[in-house]
């Protein structure tokens, strides 16, 4: 029998037999032993560079694959070894580990009631805070909830964060958007919206208005595993793909959208990286808890956008150590195994390896930076609460309910302010 | 001054926001190369080039979506939704997005874009070419909805409306692209050119967003409608030959209170006409603000003329259809409280 046979018998074999589905699930549950080697197989420097202008179809591979650098002893090797100077490398590591302690402070601050709700992105700094590495003034950032780290590592003053959070007075937002969902436009940050995957497309449509305009500025768009199924997704892959619009086009797979494995919205695609093939978009999948990779890619995304090759899907794989959210548990869903199971690392940890492997930073000098992060959002948190939080102190006004909702105020809104007599 | 079609009045719409602002780019289904399929774009992508007009992927989530990010970065997108039924893949970027972009960044982005598409029944176009969902365009905070009447208004309203700094909902009742459709379906239809409001200015001008019009003047009732339903109105009035007041809203948001509410007061009387569904329809607001601003003037109930909750029907669309005939018994009605 040949191969195309027996398929043909197993066809007719399951023929009149009932039909059944897959039925998704985690690979792994409380209580059984997590498996991540499918990603540990993958040699830090086994992939190639390829050029910004070689085809997507040649690039398939990339897709499946794993793009690392920095292996397990802290080396920097292979062909996406940028080489980055020592100073920048220390800049990395001090915005993500003011990004991580940030994220302990507001948690703190949530269980406290200063806030009503936090989401951390423990774990998965190096994503944010190294892609800001790769933008320039004017590009455009269209996050989702778990990248913080892109305000970090622009320089935006960690009080308004803060200020954000608590809802205070000093609050750029007014106190109208739930914690974390940020705007800052002169930073390259779009409003977050809270709805999922309608950023995505927001962003190819910026990109769009930037080449329209013969301008130079590019977009990045930010999407989570889970989110990657909303139909916006593929709308912004279609949009991307159709007018070649200069964006890259971020994948953040952190294994979980809350108790959901991220094996449920990839289905039975390799990847989800693997969805550009389609979509003729260059793809690739990047270890993202690896500070030099995700900065190498994004800047060879950011280089294909700007001379004009169109987007760049990029997955970036990495582990939500955290809960999804201040309201979220994970120990109900996930093994308590998979942390240590992990075989990515820890972006923090892993770069400041690698510092000290260069000889640019030993013990000593790692904690006094620590001491320096930690002092430095300490009294940005004094000066943001100085300003109110959620629970004690001065309040938006009331009256903020109803400015904004249009440029000018139509007479029917004016008179329900009038009515409620803020 | 020239004698134009409401096709050709949008059409020059275009044309004149194009040519007075640089920003303003024109995308969607067809709209393009072809210039649309109800002929609204047609000779822009000639005239203004690829870059400012062009065609897009049947993806209304994307075309809308992407609009939104263009209106972010400074553009006026001005965006075709081919028939208002297929709007609703778009609804979440224009309701959880457009909306309230400006209000959750505190200003610090904005969506000033048109989302044009045609509305209301009449071609036989069965449940999925003929809806009116302006309702779910009025209860969203932070967008404004129009619906011109005619080709002198769609053009100024249309002007006004890609000038505007905050998202635009443009309705536009496909039954009246190429005449003042009066109901009588089965009668010869009237052409713009013989209709006062098939004269259209050239060049630039603009009907301010939030002003209704009256088209009759009465004293006996006051009849409000929009779209199709203002000629069917004053068909209906016509024929029955009542004194009635027939306002022309325009734009539904913002809300000409001032222009209904005086008028009422004077009349006393007052019938709502509109041919979207009844239930939680734009009808029900119109009714609830009468009887709160103008409760002791009314000698009669508020009478709804409205499209049946049902889907929009094909061979029966004319039995659906709010005609004369139906309007005319609710002014009985009316009248006789």
């Amino acid at each position: 029998m040949t191969k195309g046979g027996r398929a043909d018998n197993e066809v007719a074999a399951r023929d009149g037999e009932p039909l059944t589905l897959v039925m998704p699930g985690p690979v792994v549950r409380p209580g059984q032993r997590p498996d991540f080697s499918h990603y540990g197989a993958f040699a830090p420097g086994a992939f190639r560079r390829p050029a910004v202008d070689d085809s997507a179809e040649s690039m398939v591979d990339l897709a499946t694959g794993l793009i690392r650098v920095l292996d397990d002893d802290g080396n920097a090797v292979g062909p996406w070894n940028l080489n980055l100077d020592a100073s920048s490398l220390r800049e990395g590591l001090r915005v993500m580990m003011l990004t991580r302690e940030f994220d302990r402070r507001m948690m703190i601050d949530q269980r406290q009631s200063k806030t009503s709700f936090y989401m951390q992105c423990t774990g998965e700094e190096a994503i944010a805070c190294a892609f800001q590495s790769a933008l320039r003034t004017g590009d455009m950032n269209f996050p989702t909830y778990r990248q913080q780290g892109l305000l970090v590592a622009a320089g935006y003053p960690l009080e308004l964060m803060m200020s954000q959070v608590y809802s205070n007075t000093m609050d750029p937002l007014h106190g109208r958007q739930m914690p974390v969902f940020y705007s800052a436009r002169e930073y390259g940050f779009f409003s977050i919206s809270g709805n999922l995957a309608t950023q995505f497309v927001q962003g190819v449509g910026w990109a769009m208005a930037s080449a329209l305009t013969g301008g130079s500025a590019i977009a990045a768009a930010w999407i989570g595993d889970g989110a990657s199924a909303e139909t916006d997704f593929f709308s912004a892959l279609v949009m991307a793909s159709t007018y070649r619009a200069p964006v890259i086009l971020n994948i953040v797979n952190n294994q979980w959208a809350i108790s959901t494995n991220e094996a449920v919205a990839r289905g039975q695609a390799p990847s989800f990286a693997a969805r550009g093939r389609g979509f003729g978009i260059p793809a690739l999948r990047v270890d993202g808890n690896d500070y030099l990779a995700v900065h190498a890619v994004a800047s060879w995304a950011a280089e294909r956008a700007r001379a004009n090759l169109g987007p760049t899907l990029v997955e970036w794989v990495t582990y939500r150590t955290a809960a999804h959210s201040s309201s979220d548990d994970p120990a109900s869903y996930r093994s308590a195994d998979e942390p240590s199971a992990w075989p990515l690392g820890d972006p923090i940890e892993r770069l400041a390896k690698h510092l000290m492997v260069l000889g640019a930073l030993d013990e000593s000098q790692l904690a006094t930076l620590t001491e320096q992060v930690e002092s430095e959002v300490g009294a940005a948190q004094l000066k943001a609460e100085s300003f109110g939080t959620l629970k004690d102190g001065p309040k938006p006004s009331p009256r903020e309910i109803f400015e904004d909702v249009f440029k000018t105020m139509p007479e029917s809104l004016a008179s329900q302010e009038r009515e409620a007599g803020y | 001054m020239a004698k134009m079609t409401m096709v050709e009045a949008i059409r020059d719409a275009h044309a004149v926001a194009m040519e007075r602002d640089e920003r303003v780019v024109v995308f969607g289904e067809d709209v393009g190369y072809f210039g649309g399929v109800f002929r609204c774009t047609k000779g822009l992508q000639q005239r203004f080039g690829v870059s400012r007009c062009f065609d897009a992927p049947i993806t209304e989530s994307g075309i809308v979506g992407a609009a939104v990010g263009m209106a972010a970065f400074g553009l006026r997108p001005c965006v075709e939704i081919q028939f208002a039924d297929y709007m609703y893949p778009a609804y979440d970027q224009i309701v959880s997005e457009a909306a309230r972009l400006r209000y959750r960044s505190a200003g610090d982005f904005s969506a000033p874009l048109t989302v044009r598409m045609p509305v209301g029944g009449g071609i036989f176009g069965g449940q999925t070419h003929s809806q009116s969902p302006e309702s779910l365009f009025t209860h969203v905070a932070g967008l404004k909805t129009v619906m011109p009447s005619n080709p002198y208004d769609a053009k100024g309203l249309l002007i006004a409306a890609i000038e505007d700094d905050d998202p635009v909902i443009f309705l536009e009742p496909k039954r009246l692209y190429n005449g003042p459709f009066d109901g009588y379906h089965d009668r010869v239809a009237t052409p713009w050119s013989r209709h006062e409001l098939g004269e259209v200015p050239e060049g630039y001008y603009n009907v301010p967003l939030g002003s209704a019009a009256i088209r009759r003047p009465g004293s006996a009732v006051t009849v409000l409608a929009y779209g199709t339903m203002v000629h069917v109105a004053l068909a209906a009035v016509e024929t029955y030959g009542v004194d009635a007041e027939v306002i022309d809203l325009r734009t539904l948001i913002p809300l000409d209170l001032a222009t209904i509410v005086a008028s009422v007061a004077k009349t006393g009387r007052c019938v709502v006409v509109h041919e979207a569904t009844l239930t939680s329809g734009f009808g029900a607001e119109l009714a609830a603000l009468v009887q709160k601003h103008a409760f002791y003037h009314l000698g009669a109930p508020i009478e709804r003329v409205t499209g049946y909750d049902t889907p929009y029907p094909h061979s029966q669309e004319w039995a659906y259809f709010p005609g004369p005939e139906r309007i005319g018994a609710a002014l009985a009605r009316v009248l006789e409280g």
